[in-house]
């Protein structure tokens, strides 16, 4: 084989690999046009709850219903609504469930401030503790404490003897 | 300190240092008992008391016809979302089918993202309640009717209000309980 041949195989065999990328990619590689599109998408797909598997955004799921809701996010942004009318069109369907991060209303208070303030509460119950137990350790017997405490010691005493 | 009130003061603890922990758990044993009950997937509608969203969608069976939920109207009827591939539609199907024959009120069907041909199977093999049945191929009328788990059932009122929502199954105690006293509340009314 002389190297003219063997550079055209060389050549061939590696475009033929290149071909061959995004099929092994499993999906079909976004336009670059739509890059941009599919990264806010992506963004908004992980501010929605997929309804179905309820611990999953609809980013992460592949549910039907996950799906078609990512792809109705996909066909409004390109009609060129707005992140925000698209979770209203969402939330007017699904309720606030749908959103992940659910908002602060008074139904949500509890949900939102409740963790923080059992932490407060529980680091104030430690400090207490603690404080507490040092003083008691540390503070000495009074003059009747000791009185106290010698009767009781004597008692023992005749009682052991 | 008197060695009496003493005594008095060390019980009170010992009753707060049993009592405390108790009470603590038994809150926690009453809330997350109360949260195990909940079911998640009763998730409440926003829609409940809105204008049903409407929609015109082909027929199943006559895919050259089509139903508006304006063509209702006037009536108060309902709208069951249905598929072929929903076992849960299976458990439910006579209910409806029972329903549909005290002719009590119109049972329009959705049939949501399902082949046409199985649609129109599985109703010829376990009886057809519906008036008609809307197709919706792509599911995007379910989308608007805020649906995620078929079976769904709504109450709609002769001015396209929804006025009740289920998610899942309706039993005989449901139909008997709440639709049947909604629909003749919303029948005697204009």
């Amino acid at each position: 084989m002389n190297s003219i041949v063997r550079n055209k195989l060389i050549a061939i065999v590696a475009l033929l690999m290149l071909t061959a990328l995004p099929a092994a990619a499993g999906e079909a590689a976004p336009a670059a046009a739509d890059v941009a599109l599919e990264k806010r998408v992506t963004a908004l797909a992980e501010e929605l709850r997929c309804l179905v598997c309820q611990n999953q955004t609809i980013a992460d799921s592949n549910a039907p219903l996950a799906v078609d809701l990512k792809n109705q996010v996909r066909e409004k942004l390109a009609e060129g609504r707005s992140e925000r009318e698209i979770i209203d069109f969402m939330v007017a369907r699904y309720g606030d469930f749908v959103l992940y991060r659910p908002p602060v209303k008074n139904a949500t208070l509890l949900l939102w401030f409740g963790p923080p303030l059992l932490l407060v509460l529980g680091l104030w119950l430690f400090v207490r503790t603690v404080r507490r137990r040092r003083a008691g350790a540390a503070a000495p017997l009074s003059a009747d404490e000791h009185a106290r405490a010698r009767a009781l010691l004597k008692i023992e005493e005749n009682g052991r003897s | 300190m008197s060695p009496d009130g003493e005594v008095r003061q060390t019980s009170r603890w010992a009753v707060m240092r049993f009592a405390l922990p108790l009470g603590i758990f038994l809150a926690l044993a009453v809330l997350l008992g109360v949260g195990l009950g909940l079911n998640p997937r009763e998730v409440p509608s926003p829609l409940v008391g809105k204008a049903a969203p409407h929609f015109e969608l082909p027929q199943l069976h006559r895919p050259d016809a089509r139903f508006s939920a304006n063509d209702m109207r006037g009536k108060v009827w309902m709208l069951n979302v249905w598929a072929s591939w929903c076992a849960a539609c299976r458990e439910e199907h006579p209910v409806l089918v029972a329903l549909a024959k005290a002719g009590t009120i119109p049972i329009v069907g959705l049939n949501y993202k399902d082949k046409r041909e199985e649609g129109i199977a599985w109703l010829a093999r376990f009886g057809d309640p519906y008036l008609l049945s809307a197709y919706d191929e792509l599911g995007k009328v379910g989308i608007d009717y805020g649906v995620y788990g078929v079976p769904e059932t709504y109450v709609i009122d002769k001015q396209g209000v929804i006025r009740y929502k289920r998610i899942g199954v309706v039993t005989p105690a449901i139909v008997k309980d709440k639709i049947m006293p909604l629909v003749d509340e919303l029948n005697r009314a204009k």
